[in-house]
């Protein structure tokens, strides 16, 4: 996972709630079985429509969301982190996040840094009165900077390492391979397993 | 203090605890699926892993499968289906593909086979794996990335969840069901209101239940926030249990029941939150908005997005009704419907085919009116044929399909057409989710087989008698 450390980008006001990842990618795109390619999926049913913000020019090389709350409810799928990551998002910010999907940001490398909905309202503000406008995402220091407005955000201690660092949850977790087979020996013997019995 | 029972299940998987990280917690079921797995196997095959224990780990094809006879027609679709077959042949996992006896919706299939019982953790790539939490297992959705997690290692860092207790006593009147119940459930507390929460569903309603009913509440934890639904393991799971393949027996048996037996929430444990809901005045429950918390009694009428609260809560409230095509002030049973859906994790099973079959029986699926019945797997299929449900469903009108998730997410050729209207028994109502364009409205088993007779929202108490 490449390392995520400060990121800078034109902010896009989504000025909606309860943004469901069936918004963010509707099921017939999550056909692939590759993990790229799915930015045509991203907000599919939203695209169509003209006044949709990021039909506006200003707003289309969007790299920082701005969410309302409840962002990423409903289906598990990763594929919402991935469109969106193939889209140019390299953040999402709202004040409530589901927390599958916040789970999935954290693995792939998208972050999902939490804000009061009062900041939120004044940045899609800021946003909106100044279409194109750059926001300065600092996840060392857990602030988001617009202009002369600097909000803190909130993110999980762990989940902020690992973007820091660029590590995989994987390497991480086999470096207590012993603890695992330690654990398997005092399984009870009549749990299931899938095999024919 | 006591223990939750959720928290008794938590210390029972923890591999590894350390300051200022997530707990390693142990996984001993991972189901997969077509849609979330293809990628997690590529990833192992490019870091050069293998699967830690594949005897866990089992496969079906759900999503994408056609619920008429014959192959896939869309290649797109077949290729997710003939990429599963590789990587399980590949991995050496278990699959039970399409024409299999034991296909079927991933999370009707745990339970069928005796796989799912009490005390375990299970995940799948799909968040409606909070079904299994009916047993009393700790069971939640994961993202791809999890499930390459899981298939190299077999565990997973997580952090401890809150508790919620969700308190439901008294008795339910006629024609009022678990689903009815969560999606009261979902109204009363909100979309979000269960986030970062494990629900226990408890008290007097949820011990009456059927194992069945448990799963349809468990299955829509989900669609609160939640990540997991749990129900106390009981007389009424360890039943169910007994005898199904891959239930421990002889002295196995006994030694997990008394086991078993310890899950349950301790007299003075103390929840994070409490709900507390009276069955006994519940009226079955429909959706009328985009997410699953905007739901009313039926006897309702469609809400005027000015009574709500908040400049937020105007505009979302307006645009679902915008999205609906419906007017405020309509009661809800004047909406006519061009289809109806019973099937899914959450209402696919013998019992919700049994409830529907005896509302619809002797009667006629509505003039204009589609009704699609796909039971959740070829057993749930085979047993209602052999009970003669299928019959009964096909002289209504009805389509009597095969197992998969169909009309639930239209990832299959079972789709709403753009401004198509349906009552469904599924769990989400999200725009475009049963097809662009497409309107839905979440109901009951009962509800969805009234509906389909009268042809608007409709519960069996407005039908007149059957002949």
């Amino acid at each position: 996972m490449e390392k995520f450390t400060q990121h800078t980008g034109v902010g896009v006001p989504l000025r909606r709630s309860n943004v469901d990842t069936d918004q963010i990618i509707p099921a017939v795109y999550l056909k692939r079985v590759t993990r790229t390619g799915f930015e045509d999926g991203l907000f599919a049913a939203w695209r169509g429509d003209e006044t949709f913000v990021l039909n506006n020019p200003a707003f289309a090389s969007g790299s920082v969301l701005v969410a309302g709350p409840d962002f990423g409810t409903g289906s598990s799928r990763e594929h919402a982190v991935w469109a969106l990551m193939d889209y140019g998002f390299r953040v999402v910010l709202s004040s409530r996040f589901a927390d599958i999907f916040r789970g999935n940001s954290g693995k792939a490398g998208l972050l999902a840094a939490q804000l009061r909905q009062e900041d939120i309202e004044l940045l899609w503000k800021l946003l909106e009165n100044e279409p194109g406008m750059q926001i300065t995402v600092d996840l060392e220091q857990r602030t988001v900077t617009a202009g002369e407005h600097v909000f803190g955000f909130q993110v999980d201690d762990y989940i902020r390492w690992r973007l820091l660092e660029g590590l995989d949850d994987i390497s991480l977790t086999l470096r207590h391979a012993d603890d695992i087979t330690n654990f398997e020996a005092a399984r009870p013997s009549w749990k299931p397993t899938t095999q024919t019995a | 203090m006591g223990s939750t029972l959720a928290q008794k299940v938590w210390e029972q998987h923890v591999v590894r605890r350390a300051d200022g990280e997530p707990d390693l917690l142990y996984i001993d079921l991972h189901l997969i699926h077509e849609v979330t797995s293809p990628q997690a196997f590529d990833g192992l095959r490019l870091a050069g892993r293998s699967i830690r224990r594949p005897d866990l780990t089992v496969a079906t094809e759900d999503h994408n499968v056609p619920t008429t006879p014959g192959p896939i027609s869309d290649p797109v679709s077949r290729t997710q289906v003939d990429t599963l077959r590789t990587n399980c042949a590949e991995f050496g996992v278990r699959l039970f593909p399409m024409g299999d006896a034991e296909q079927g919706i991933v999370h009707i299939i745990g339970p069928q086979l005796g796989l799912t019982q009490p005390g375990m953790t299970v995940v799948c790539g799909d968040s409606h794996t909070s079904t299994h939490g009916a047993f009393g297992a700790l069971s939640f959705g994961i993202g791809t990335s999890e499930v390459e997690h899981v298939l190299a290692t077999q565990t997973l860092p997580l952090n401890p969840f809150k508790t919620m207790a969700i308190n439901i006593d008294g008795e339910l009147p006629d024609g009022v069901t678990s689903k009815d119940i969560i999606l009261a459930v979902i109204a009363k507390i909100g979309t979000g209101g269960g986030q970062g929460y494990v629900l226990e569903y408890r008290g007097s309603a949820v011990r009456n239940m059927s194992m069945e009913a448990r799963m349809t509440m468990c299955n829509m934890s989900i669609e609160a926030g939640a990540r997991a639904g749990m129900v106390a393991p009981d007389q009424t799971t360890f039943d169910y249990l007994k005898g199904r393949e891959h239930a421990p027996t002889g002295a196995d048996w006994d030694a997990a029941v008394e086991a078993w037996s310890q899950l349950q929430t301790d007299d003075d444990a103390v929840f994070d939150e409490e709900v507390h809901l009276d069955a006994s005045r519940l009226t079955p429950f429909v959706t009328w908005g985009t997410n699953p918390g905007q739901g009313l009694p039926l006897s309702a009428n469609v809400p005027d997005p000015e009574e709500f609260s908040g400049e937020n809560e105007k505009a979302a409230a307006q645009r679902a009704i915008d999205y609906m095509g419906l007017t405020p002030g309509t009661p809800l049973r004047d909406i006519t419907v061009d289809t109806v859906f019973l099937g899914s994790c959450t209402n696919g099973r013998i019992e919700d085919l049994r409830a529907a079959a005896e509302v619809i029986k002797g009667r006629k699926v509505a003039d204009g009116v589609r009704m699609l019945v796909v039971p959740g797997s070829a057993k749930v299929r085979l047993q209602a044929e052999s009970e003669g449900l299928d019959r009964v469903f096909a002289d209504a009108g009805a389509e009597w399909r095969l197992a998969g998730c169909s009309m639930c997410l239209g990832m299959n050729p079972d789709q709403l057409a753009v401004g198509e209207r349906s009552a469904s028994t599924s769990n989400r109502n999200f725009e475009g989710r049963q097809g662009k364009g497409g309107r839905t409205h979440l109901v009951s088993p009962l509800v969805a087989a009234a509906t389909a007779v009268r042809g608007t929202l409709s519960s069996p108490a407005d039908l007149t008698p059957s002949a």
